[in-house]
Protein backbone atom coordinates (compact mmCIF):
# COMPACT_ATOMS: atom_id res chain seq x y z
CA UNK A 1 0.00 0.00 0.00
CA UNK A 2 1.58 3.44 -0.88
CA UNK A 3 1.56 6.39 1.50
CA UNK A 4 -0.48 8.48 -0.88
CA UNK A 5 -3.52 6.51 -0.19
CA UNK A 6 -6.11 8.30 1.25
CA UNK A 7 -7.91 6.52 4.17
CA UNK A 8 -11.19 5.83 1.89
CA UNK A 9 -9.59 4.55 -1.18
CA UNK A 10 -7.50 1.91 0.65
CA UNK A 11 -10.50 0.73 2.47
CA UNK A 12 -12.66 0.34 -0.77
CA UNK A 13 -9.69 -1.22 -2.46
CA UNK A 14 -8.94 -3.50 0.58
CA UNK A 15 -12.65 -4.26 0.08
CA UNK A 16 -11.80 -5.20 -3.58
CA UNK A 17 -9.03 -7.05 -3.23
CA UNK A 18 -10.99 -9.79 -0.81
CA UNK A 19 -14.24 -9.43 -2.54
CA UNK A 20 -13.14 -10.48 -5.74
CA UNK A 21 -11.04 -13.43 -5.56
CA UNK A 22 -14.51 -14.85 -2.98
CA UNK A 23 -16.52 -13.63 -5.81
CA UNK A 24 -14.52 -15.57 -8.46
CA UNK A 25 -14.18 -18.66 -6.23
CA UNK A 26 -18.19 -18.51 -6.28
CA UNK A 27 -18.11 -18.22 -9.96
CA UNK A 28 -15.90 -21.37 -10.23
CA UNK A 29 -18.00 -23.37 -7.77
CA UNK A 30 -21.05 -22.61 -9.38
CA UNK A 31 -19.92 -24.01 -12.88
CA UNK A 32 -18.24 -26.78 -10.94
CA UNK A 33 -21.60 -27.68 -9.05
CA UNK A 34 -23.49 -27.69 -12.32
CA UNK A 35 -20.75 -29.96 -14.15
CA UNK A 36 -21.99 -32.19 -11.35
CA UNK A 37 -25.25 -32.30 -12.82
CA UNK A 38 -25.18 -32.43 -16.48
CA UNK A 39 -25.53 -35.13 -17.94
CA UNK A 40 -22.77 -35.94 -20.86
CA UNK A 41 -24.79 -38.84 -22.58
CA UNK A 42 -27.32 -36.06 -23.02
CA UNK A 43 -26.30 -34.50 -26.43
CA UNK A 44 -28.57 -32.11 -27.82
CA UNK A 45 -30.14 -33.53 -30.70
CA UNK A 46 -29.44 -32.05 -34.79
CA UNK A 47 -32.87 -33.51 -35.67
CA UNK A 48 -35.47 -31.90 -33.17
CA UNK A 49 -37.87 -29.68 -35.58
CA UNK A 50 -36.29 -31.38 -38.66
CA UNK A 51 -37.89 -34.06 -41.38
CA UNK A 52 -37.88 -37.37 -40.42
CA UNK A 53 -35.32 -38.78 -42.63
CA UNK A 54 -36.42 -41.00 -44.86
CA UNK A 55 -36.45 -44.53 -44.50
CA UNK A 56 -38.32 -47.79 -45.85
CA UNK A 57 -36.92 -51.13 -43.69
CA UNK A 58 -38.83 -54.89 -44.09
CA UNK A 59 -40.96 -55.29 -41.02
CA UNK A 60 -39.56 -57.84 -37.96
CA UNK A 61 -42.35 -59.99 -38.55
CA UNK A 62 -42.88 -60.22 -41.79
CA UNK A 63 -39.66 -59.10 -43.94
CA UNK A 64 -41.48 -59.14 -47.21
CA UNK A 65 -43.62 -56.24 -46.43
CA UNK A 66 -41.75 -53.32 -45.71
CA UNK A 67 -42.65 -49.85 -43.61
CA UNK A 68 -41.40 -46.33 -43.86
CA UNK A 69 -42.05 -42.72 -42.51
CA UNK A 70 -44.12 -42.10 -45.89
CA UNK A 71 -46.72 -44.35 -44.24
CA UNK A 72 -46.86 -42.60 -41.55
CA UNK A 73 -47.67 -39.39 -42.83
CA UNK A 74 -50.50 -37.06 -41.84
CA UNK A 75 -50.66 -39.18 -37.98
CA UNK A 76 -48.50 -38.85 -34.60
CA UNK A 77 -46.31 -41.45 -34.00
CA UNK A 78 -43.49 -42.48 -31.79
CA UNK A 79 -40.20 -44.32 -33.13
CA UNK A 80 -38.62 -46.09 -30.67
CA UNK A 81 -34.83 -47.39 -31.20
CA UNK A 82 -34.30 -51.06 -29.51
CA UNK A 83 -32.61 -53.86 -29.42
CA UNK A 84 -32.81 -57.74 -27.52
CA UNK A 85 -29.19 -56.37 -26.67
CA UNK A 86 -30.29 -53.44 -24.88
CA UNK A 87 -30.29 -54.00 -21.24
CA UNK A 88 -31.93 -49.98 -20.19
CA UNK A 89 -34.52 -50.94 -22.94
CA UNK A 90 -35.84 -54.21 -21.02
CA UNK A 91 -36.11 -52.00 -17.99
CA UNK A 92 -37.45 -49.05 -20.09
CA UNK A 93 -39.87 -51.77 -22.02
CA UNK A 94 -43.21 -51.90 -18.98
CA UNK A 95 -43.19 -47.78 -20.09
CA UNK A 96 -43.86 -48.63 -23.63
CA UNK A 97 -46.55 -51.20 -23.10
CA UNK A 98 -48.14 -48.72 -20.58
CA UNK A 99 -48.13 -46.38 -23.15
CA UNK A 100 -49.39 -48.58 -26.09
CA UNK A 101 -52.10 -50.11 -23.68
CA UNK A 102 -53.69 -46.01 -23.09
CA UNK A 103 -53.56 -45.89 -27.21
CA UNK A 104 -52.83 -42.35 -27.32
CA UNK A 105 -50.29 -42.66 -29.93
CA UNK A 106 -48.83 -45.65 -32.80
CA UNK A 107 -46.16 -46.58 -31.38
CA UNK A 108 -42.85 -48.42 -34.07
CA UNK A 109 -39.87 -49.86 -33.11
CA UNK A 110 -37.04 -49.93 -35.02
CA UNK A 111 -34.98 -52.74 -34.04
CA UNK A 112 -31.34 -51.70 -34.43
CA UNK A 113 -28.33 -53.67 -34.70
CA UNK A 114 -30.33 -56.63 -33.93
CA UNK A 115 -31.08 -60.39 -34.82
CA UNK A 116 -34.79 -60.80 -35.98
CA UNK A 117 -35.23 -64.10 -34.10
CA UNK A 118 -33.66 -62.82 -30.79
CA UNK A 119 -36.19 -59.41 -31.25
CA UNK A 120 -38.79 -61.52 -31.90
CA UNK A 121 -38.41 -64.00 -28.86
CA UNK A 122 -37.09 -60.62 -26.70
CA UNK A 123 -41.18 -59.51 -27.65
CA UNK A 124 -42.50 -62.62 -27.15
CA UNK A 125 -40.74 -62.88 -23.14
CA UNK A 126 -41.48 -59.11 -22.66
CA UNK A 127 -44.70 -57.91 -24.83
CA UNK A 128 -44.86 -55.79 -27.54
CA UNK A 129 -45.94 -52.21 -27.54
CA UNK A 130 -44.85 -51.97 -31.23
CA UNK A 131 -47.72 -51.91 -34.04
CA UNK A 132 -44.50 -52.51 -36.45
CA UNK A 133 -41.03 -53.48 -35.91
CA UNK A 134 -38.88 -52.71 -38.37
CA UNK A 135 -35.36 -54.15 -39.05
CA UNK A 136 -32.53 -52.07 -39.38
CA UNK A 137 -30.06 -54.69 -39.00
CA UNK A 138 -27.24 -53.21 -40.22
CA UNK A 139 -27.70 -50.29 -38.28
CA UNK A 140 -27.21 -47.53 -41.58
CA UNK A 141 -30.78 -46.20 -40.82
CA UNK A 142 -30.13 -45.43 -36.93
CA UNK A 143 -26.88 -43.34 -38.62
CA UNK A 144 -29.69 -41.28 -40.18
CA UNK A 145 -31.71 -40.71 -36.82
CA UNK A 146 -28.47 -39.73 -35.36
CA UNK A 147 -28.68 -42.80 -32.88
CA UNK A 148 -25.96 -43.48 -30.40
CA UNK A 149 -27.30 -45.86 -27.98
CA UNK A 150 -30.46 -47.57 -27.58
CA UNK A 151 -33.46 -46.80 -26.41
CA UNK A 152 -34.30 -43.83 -27.92
CA UNK A 153 -37.58 -42.05 -28.59
CA UNK A 154 -38.50 -39.69 -30.84
CA UNK A 155 -42.09 -37.89 -31.54
CA UNK A 156 -43.24 -36.96 -34.86
CA UNK A 157 -45.77 -34.53 -35.73
CA UNK A 158 -48.30 -35.22 -38.78
CA UNK A 159 -46.39 -32.74 -41.20
CA UNK A 160 -43.79 -35.39 -40.17
CA UNK A 161 -41.02 -32.94 -38.55
CA UNK A 162 -39.31 -34.65 -35.69
CA UNK A 163 -40.77 -32.50 -32.15
CA UNK A 164 -38.80 -34.57 -29.69
CA UNK A 165 -36.33 -36.53 -28.76
CA UNK A 166 -35.06 -38.66 -26.25
CA UNK A 167 -31.86 -40.80 -25.64
CA UNK A 168 -32.34 -43.44 -22.82
CA UNK A 169 -34.92 -45.44 -21.00
CA UNK A 170 -38.59 -42.92 -20.80
CA UNK A 171 -40.13 -43.24 -17.04
CA UNK A 172 -43.42 -43.43 -16.27
CA UNK A 173 -43.13 -39.48 -14.47
CA UNK A 174 -41.58 -38.33 -18.02
CA UNK A 175 -44.53 -40.52 -20.11
CA UNK A 176 -47.41 -39.15 -18.08
CA UNK A 177 -45.89 -35.48 -17.43
CA UNK A 178 -43.64 -34.78 -20.97
CA UNK A 179 -44.96 -36.98 -23.44
CA UNK A 180 -48.49 -37.62 -23.19
CA UNK A 181 -49.35 -34.01 -22.94
CA UNK A 182 -46.78 -33.27 -26.09
CA UNK A 183 -48.83 -35.97 -28.23
CA UNK A 184 -52.37 -34.20 -26.93
CA UNK A 185 -51.52 -31.00 -28.17
CA UNK A 186 -49.50 -32.17 -31.78
CA UNK A 187 -52.73 -34.45 -32.31
CA UNK A 188 -54.40 -31.05 -31.68
CA UNK A 189 -52.58 -28.71 -34.15
CA UNK B 1 31.88 -72.09 4.96
CA UNK B 2 28.32 -72.70 5.31
CA UNK B 3 25.62 -69.68 4.78
CA UNK B 4 22.94 -69.58 7.98
CA UNK B 5 19.85 -70.96 6.76
CA UNK B 6 17.19 -67.94 6.69
CA UNK B 7 14.55 -67.74 8.90
CA UNK B 8 10.92 -68.13 7.15
CA UNK B 9 10.25 -64.56 8.25
CA UNK B 10 13.67 -63.88 6.84
CA UNK B 11 12.65 -65.48 3.52
CA UNK B 12 9.40 -64.25 3.14
CA UNK B 13 10.23 -60.49 3.92
CA UNK B 14 13.27 -60.78 0.76
CA UNK B 15 10.35 -62.65 -1.69
CA UNK B 16 8.03 -59.70 -0.58
CA UNK B 17 10.45 -57.17 -0.93
CA UNK B 18 12.24 -58.25 -3.85
CA UNK B 19 10.11 -61.31 -5.89
CA UNK B 20 6.94 -59.85 -5.51
CA UNK B 21 7.65 -56.91 -7.11
CA UNK B 22 9.15 -58.39 -9.86
CA UNK B 23 6.07 -60.26 -10.14
CA UNK B 24 3.65 -57.32 -9.84
CA UNK B 25 5.68 -55.70 -12.63
CA UNK B 26 5.18 -58.34 -14.84
CA UNK B 27 1.66 -59.40 -13.89
CA UNK B 28 0.96 -55.61 -14.93
CA UNK B 29 2.53 -55.72 -17.83
CA UNK B 30 0.81 -59.41 -19.30
CA UNK B 31 -2.44 -57.71 -18.82
CA UNK B 32 -1.64 -54.61 -20.42
CA UNK B 33 -0.22 -56.77 -22.97
CA UNK B 34 -3.66 -58.69 -23.03
CA UNK B 35 -5.62 -55.24 -23.15
CA UNK B 36 -3.85 -54.12 -26.26
CA UNK B 37 -4.04 -57.37 -28.25
CA UNK B 38 -7.70 -57.51 -27.16
CA UNK B 39 -8.56 -53.57 -28.16
CA UNK B 40 -6.41 -54.74 -31.75
CA UNK B 41 -8.42 -57.89 -32.16
CA UNK B 42 -11.71 -55.82 -31.81
CA UNK B 43 -10.75 -53.13 -33.93
CA UNK B 44 -9.86 -55.91 -36.68
CA UNK B 45 -13.57 -57.13 -36.34
CA UNK B 46 -14.94 -54.36 -37.04
CA UNK B 47 -12.76 -53.01 -39.64
CA UNK B 48 -14.21 -52.02 -43.11
CA UNK B 49 -14.77 -54.40 -45.71
CA UNK B 50 -12.88 -53.46 -48.42
CA UNK B 51 -15.23 -52.04 -51.21
CA UNK B 52 -13.06 -50.75 -53.59
CA UNK B 53 -8.95 -51.09 -53.28
CA UNK B 54 -8.00 -48.66 -50.51
CA UNK B 55 -5.31 -46.30 -51.95
CA UNK B 56 -2.46 -45.54 -49.47
CA UNK B 57 -3.85 -41.47 -50.00
CA UNK B 58 -7.25 -42.50 -48.94
CA UNK B 59 -6.14 -44.49 -46.12
CA UNK B 60 -4.35 -41.51 -44.66
CA UNK B 61 -7.08 -39.34 -45.61
CA UNK B 62 -9.44 -41.09 -44.11
CA UNK B 63 -7.72 -41.95 -40.82
CA UNK B 64 -6.98 -38.19 -40.55
CA UNK B 65 -11.03 -37.26 -40.91
CA UNK B 66 -11.26 -40.19 -38.44
CA UNK B 67 -9.44 -38.45 -35.80
CA UNK B 68 -11.55 -35.42 -36.10
CA UNK B 69 -14.25 -37.27 -35.54
CA UNK B 70 -15.99 -37.94 -32.06
CA UNK B 71 -17.08 -41.24 -30.91
CA UNK B 72 -20.58 -40.90 -29.57
CA UNK B 73 -20.72 -44.13 -27.29
CA UNK B 74 -17.20 -43.55 -25.94
CA UNK B 75 -17.08 -39.66 -25.97
CA UNK B 76 -13.83 -39.05 -25.31
CA UNK B 77 -12.50 -41.20 -27.82
CA UNK B 78 -12.31 -40.22 -31.77
CA UNK B 79 -13.93 -42.57 -34.06
CA UNK B 80 -10.33 -43.94 -35.67
CA UNK B 81 -9.75 -45.44 -32.62
CA UNK B 82 -12.89 -46.23 -30.48
CA UNK B 83 -13.84 -49.91 -30.62
CA UNK B 84 -17.56 -49.60 -29.89
CA UNK B 85 -19.51 -50.79 -32.28
CA UNK B 86 -21.46 -47.50 -33.79
CA UNK B 87 -17.88 -46.32 -34.42
CA UNK B 88 -16.64 -49.44 -36.88
CA UNK B 89 -20.77 -48.26 -38.63
CA UNK B 90 -19.75 -45.13 -39.17
CA UNK B 91 -16.23 -45.58 -40.20
CA UNK B 92 -18.05 -47.87 -42.94
CA UNK B 93 -20.34 -45.05 -43.75
CA UNK B 94 -17.38 -42.52 -44.13
CA UNK B 95 -16.01 -44.68 -46.45
CA UNK B 96 -18.81 -45.10 -48.50
CA UNK B 97 -19.58 -41.70 -48.36
CA UNK B 98 -15.67 -41.18 -49.75
CA UNK B 99 -16.08 -43.81 -52.28
CA UNK B 100 -19.02 -42.02 -53.56
CA UNK B 101 -16.81 -38.65 -54.26
CA UNK B 102 -17.84 -36.82 -51.52
CA UNK B 103 -14.92 -34.01 -49.96
CA UNK B 104 -13.86 -34.15 -46.43
CA UNK B 105 -16.21 -30.98 -45.76
CA UNK B 106 -19.62 -32.82 -46.91
CA UNK B 107 -18.48 -36.24 -44.91
CA UNK B 108 -18.51 -33.81 -41.90
CA UNK B 109 -21.69 -32.07 -42.75
CA UNK B 110 -23.77 -35.56 -43.15
CA UNK B 111 -22.17 -36.57 -39.97
CA UNK B 112 -23.30 -32.74 -38.30
CA UNK B 113 -26.58 -33.28 -39.41
CA UNK B 114 -27.32 -36.34 -37.95
CA UNK B 115 -25.66 -35.74 -34.58
CA UNK B 116 -24.75 -32.16 -34.54
CA UNK B 117 -21.61 -30.30 -33.60
CA UNK B 118 -20.88 -32.71 -30.87
CA UNK B 119 -19.56 -35.45 -33.90
CA UNK B 120 -16.75 -32.87 -34.32
CA UNK B 121 -13.66 -32.88 -31.80
CA UNK B 122 -12.63 -29.26 -32.79
CA UNK B 123 -15.88 -27.04 -31.70
CA UNK B 124 -16.70 -24.24 -34.74
CA UNK B 125 -16.16 -20.97 -33.42
CA UNK B 126 -19.41 -19.35 -33.16
CA UNK B 127 -20.65 -17.10 -30.53
CA UNK B 128 -22.09 -19.40 -28.23
CA UNK B 129 -18.21 -21.32 -28.32
CA UNK B 130 -16.36 -18.21 -27.82
CA UNK B 131 -15.91 -17.91 -23.86
CA UNK B 132 -14.16 -22.01 -24.65
CA UNK B 133 -12.40 -20.53 -27.38
CA UNK B 134 -10.94 -17.08 -25.66
CA UNK B 135 -11.72 -17.58 -22.21
CA UNK B 136 -8.17 -18.97 -21.59
CA UNK B 137 -6.39 -15.97 -23.37
CA UNK B 138 -8.41 -13.75 -20.98
CA UNK B 139 -7.82 -15.47 -18.04
CA UNK B 140 -4.22 -15.61 -19.30
CA UNK B 141 -4.24 -11.43 -19.45
CA UNK B 142 -5.82 -11.07 -16.60
CA UNK B 143 -3.72 -13.36 -14.63
CA UNK B 144 -0.27 -11.37 -16.37
CA UNK B 145 -1.89 -7.65 -15.59
CA UNK B 146 -2.73 -9.00 -11.62
CA UNK B 147 0.74 -10.25 -11.42
CA UNK B 148 2.17 -7.42 -12.96
CA UNK B 149 -0.01 -4.97 -10.07
CA UNK B 150 1.75 -7.09 -7.03
CA UNK B 151 5.01 -6.81 -8.10
CA UNK B 152 5.32 -2.92 -9.23
CA UNK B 153 3.31 -2.40 -5.83
CA UNK B 154 6.40 -4.79 -3.69
CA UNK B 155 8.68 -2.76 -5.59
CA UNK B 156 7.38 0.30 -4.25
CA UNK B 157 7.08 -0.73 -0.66
CA UNK B 158 10.57 -1.61 -0.90
CA UNK B 159 11.62 1.87 -2.39
CA UNK B 160 9.54 3.75 0.02
CA UNK B 161 10.83 2.04 3.17
CA UNK B 162 13.48 4.15 4.69
CA UNK B 163 16.67 2.63 5.92
CA UNK B 164 17.49 2.56 9.21
CA UNK B 165 20.09 5.23 10.91
CA UNK B 166 23.38 4.23 12.68
CA UNK B 167 21.63 5.12 15.95
CA UNK B 168 18.97 2.35 15.47
CA UNK B 169 21.31 -0.02 14.30
CA UNK B 170 23.59 0.02 17.44
CA UNK B 171 20.27 -0.17 19.43
CA UNK B 172 19.60 -3.04 17.25
CA UNK B 173 23.01 -4.71 17.86
CA UNK B 174 22.55 -3.88 21.76
CA UNK B 175 19.36 -6.03 21.88
CA UNK B 176 20.31 -8.69 19.67
CA UNK B 177 23.59 -9.21 22.18
CA UNK B 178 21.34 -9.15 25.34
Amino acid sequence: MTMSDSPQTSKALRAWRYLLPLAIFFGLLWFMWRGLSLNPREIPSALLNKPVPAFSLPLLHDPSRSLGAADMKGKVWLLNVWGSWCVSCRYEHPVLNALAKKGVIPIIGLNWKDRPEDAKSWLVKFGDPYQFSVSDIDGRVGIDFGVYGAPETFIIDKAGMIRYKHTGPISEVMMNETLIPMIQGLNKA
Amino acid sequence: MKKPKPSIGEAFGAFSAGKARHWLTFVLCAFLWAGLLGTGSISAQTSIPDVRPMTPELEARLKKLETELRCLVCQNQTLAESPAGLAGDLRREIRTLADSGKSNEEIKDYLKARYGDFVLYKPPLESKTWLLWFGPFVLLVGGAFVTWRVTRRTVMVEVSTPAISDDERRRAGKLLDE
